[in-house]
């Protein structure tokens, strides 16, 4: 009853949030004012449903197991999708069409980079993941360590990079719903936050793995039907829509060359590694993995979420150079009507607009709202990986040392999801100026760094021991956060110094090796009797993780 | 103990089986996988140019772009034929691994 009396004020909460949405026109995005209904009727329609979800699911949430992994029940296909949308962020629609807009080629070697790790992830990782975890990652990196430490530094870097990533989102979520729903972009915050902690903390994994395949899906179909009507407009033929694109754009031919994004070699290399070994140390995306019945489901989600994702970059891709065509040669497209000039709501509009062009009033509310869900979904599954990083592995495992009681362990974990919808919603207010790609491309270069070098030892290398793992882990988070802190992006455009300190943007290539050879000399000079015993305890941790026998089970729904 | 079921398990010559044809196709796809990636991110980083040539005389399409599109493919393909025979062949390798385990046991 008093989840009944609370699932109420959350929304009337919403309902007032609503109301505002029905606002009145606000920062001279009047033109917009037609379109915003379909927009909020379609995005309440998916509250609703979602919130409905949530009710569903917060009957079933009763273990710890059922709130982390949703009891471990969710089938290949399912997880497939969800980690598809747990994947494909508003960043990925909206940043992504942006930048095949603006620089074409370049867009689709990023997409490429963004796809690669997926087969990795697979090959190397999947299984591995599934036999020996439960509920994080922190599981398989402390199996066979010293579980208080490692698992500190684990749960400090999962949270360093769920951080970063928050922000992306939330300052997206804001940006978005100013320009769609004229709606304050701190109220907007506000709602995102309010939303998410409901999803997260009355549904757990369940509601938050449904509310990611419901948005996967309406992603995925609403994206296709832009790219069908858009592409359409050039008969289906590459062809003239290169010709047409090369024609307009401000590139010329050097639309379809790699450009300026990727302008020097260690750039394009960092970018590289960051992007493909970031996606296998994201903790909301590692989590997923233990959300299966077994390995062989595991096996599958990759089969299926690198499937959606190849499909939709490649539609991304189409979408794009349409763009250049049907948005950057429409003026109502431009403040002032000017073509060439600023894009009405920033270049991350491109996506919109070009809905707008091809569908109407209708197809722009429905993109819109997918956008917005897109946000919501992703804020999600990261504010669950967040929480249970300081409920099962900080609270349950380093303060209680196993002792905590399941329903304590919960308990902790709703309070960690309410801190950090605050966190998120701080966050997102005091970012608002950052530049989305560049907070994702930190996120990625950290979890590549931080994350990913210790998990992939611990899995692989049976001589990492305690100590090697504590230096790998603290050695890549640190040297990958002040790489970014002293490179141009920080040192110069944010803190406002004259020079860059560390030449280049991203980090990967520099504190990967980092973390790998701290990882290996730490390891290799431990002599204590604690690490001969780690060593040897490899033996059983690899037979489990070649079998899976020993390996979570899934709980009985 | 669990411990003693590993240790069965460890010994049984099935286990050195699965573990090594396992690893040398997982570590093969990789290989190849990582090598067209990393071959294709030089090349964007060395000669970019190359990328921009058009398949054939007169067509739109870029040499970059096909060879992208190819690689979409042929990496989803690639995890296919792994899912495949790892949920197939390696599984039941597997299953057989772990009930001759608990044969022994009783």
């Amino acid at each position: 009853m008093r989840r009944l009396t609370q699932l109420g004020t959350a929304l009337g909460l919403l309902a007032v949030a609503a109301l505002a949405f029905a606002g009145g026109p606000l920062e001279g995005v009047t033109e917009k004012q037609a379109t915003n209904w379909h927009a909020i009727i379609m995005f309440c329609l998916f509250v609703c449903m979602t919130m409905g979800i949530t009710y569903w699911a917060s009957s079933r949430t009763k273990s710890t197991a059922d709130f982390y992994t949703a009891g471990g029940g969710i089938t290949g296909f399912q997880n497939g999708l969800a980690i598809a949308g747990d994947y494909m962020s508003a960043a990925t629609l909206l940043g992504l069409t942006a930048m095949v807009y603006g620089k074409g080629y370049d867009g689709y070697i990023y997409m490429l980079a963004f796809f690669a790790g997926w087969p990795i992830i697979l090959f190397l990782m999947a299984e591995r993941l599934r036999n020996l975890g439960k509920f994080t990652f922190s599981d398989i990196t402390a199996y066979r360590l010293d579980q208080g430490k490692v698992r500190t530094m684990a749960a400090i870097s999962s949270l360093v990079v769920v951080c970063f990533y928050l922000i992306a989102q939330m300052v997206g979520a804001g940006q978005l719903i100013k320009l769609l729903f004229g709606l304050e972009y701190n109220v907007a915050i506000f709602a995102v936050g309010i939303l998410m902690m409901v999803y997260v903390t009355f549904g757990g994994m369940v509601a938050t793995t449904w509310v990611q395949i419901i948005k996967a899906c309406m992603l995925l179909s609403g994206g296709t039907l832009v790219m069908f009507l858009a592409f359409s407009q050039f008969g289906f033929s590459f062809q003239t829509l290169l010709e047409k694109a090369t024609a307009v754009h401000a590139l010329g031919p050097k639309l379809m060359y790699p450009g300026s994004l990727l302008a020097d070699p260690v750039t394009a290399i960092s970018l590289g590694l960051g992007l493909m070994f970031g996606t296998a140390g994201l903790p909301h995306i590692l989590m997923r993995f233990f959300t299966v019945t077994d390995a062989k489901e595991a096996r599958k989600s990759v089969l299926y979420a690198s499937g959606f994702v190849a499909y939709f970059f490649n539609v991304i891709f189409i979408m794009g150079l349409c763009g250049i065509i049907i948005v950057g040669q429409n003026p109502e497209f431009f403040e002032g009507g000017v073509v060439g000039g600023k894009i009405i709501g920033g270049g991350n509009m491109v996506a919109m607009h070009l809905s707008k062009a091809v569908g109407g009033d209708m197809l722009l509310g429905f993109l819109a709202a997918v956008a917005f869900a897109t946000i919501l979904a992703v804020v999600s599954g990261l504010a669950l990986a967040g929480a249970s990083a300081i409920s099962h592995d900080l609270y349950a495992r380093v303060i209680k040392k196993g002792t905590a009681s399941e329903a304590s362990e919960i308990r902790v974990s709703k309070i960690a999801t309410i801190c950090l919808g605050f966190v998120a919603i701080i966050l997102g207010i005091l970012f608002e100026k950052q530049n989305i790609a560049f907070m994702v491309g930190l996120a990625f270069g950290v979890a590549a760094a931080a994350n990913f070098p210790v998990l992939i030892l611990s899995m692989y290398w049976r001589g990492l021991t305690t100590r090697g793992a504590l230096f790998g882990g603290y050695g890549g988070l640190v040297s990958a956060v002040l790489f970014v802190l002293f490179s141009k992006s920080v040192w110069v455009d944010v803190l406002g110094n004259p020079a860059a300190l560390f030449p280049y943007t991203q980090p990967a290539l520099f504190a990967m090796p980092i973390a790998f050879i701290f990882a290996y000399i730490f390891s290799k000079t431990d002599s204590s009797v604690r690490a001969g015993k780690e060593i040897e305890a490899f033996e059983d941790q690899y037979v489990r993780a070649q079998t899976g026998y020993g390996a979570a089970s899934a709980s009985n729904h | 103990m669990s411990s003693a079921m590993y240790e069965r398990m460890r010994v049984n010559p099935k286990f050195q089986e699965l573990v090594s044809r396992r690893g040398r196709f997982a570590w093969t796809l990789a290989f190849v996988v990582l090598a067209m990636f990393y071959g294709f991110v030089m090349v964007v980083a060395f000669n970019p140019a190359a990328l921009g040539q058009p398949v054939a005389e007169g067509s739109m399409l870029t040499v970059g772009v096909a060879v992208e599109l190819f690689m979409f493919i042929f990496f989803w393909t690639l995890t296919a034929v792994y899912v495949k025979r790892a949920n197939s062949e390696f599984d039941a390798l597997t299953q057989e691994i772990v009930k001759e385990a608990w044969k022994e046991n009783k």
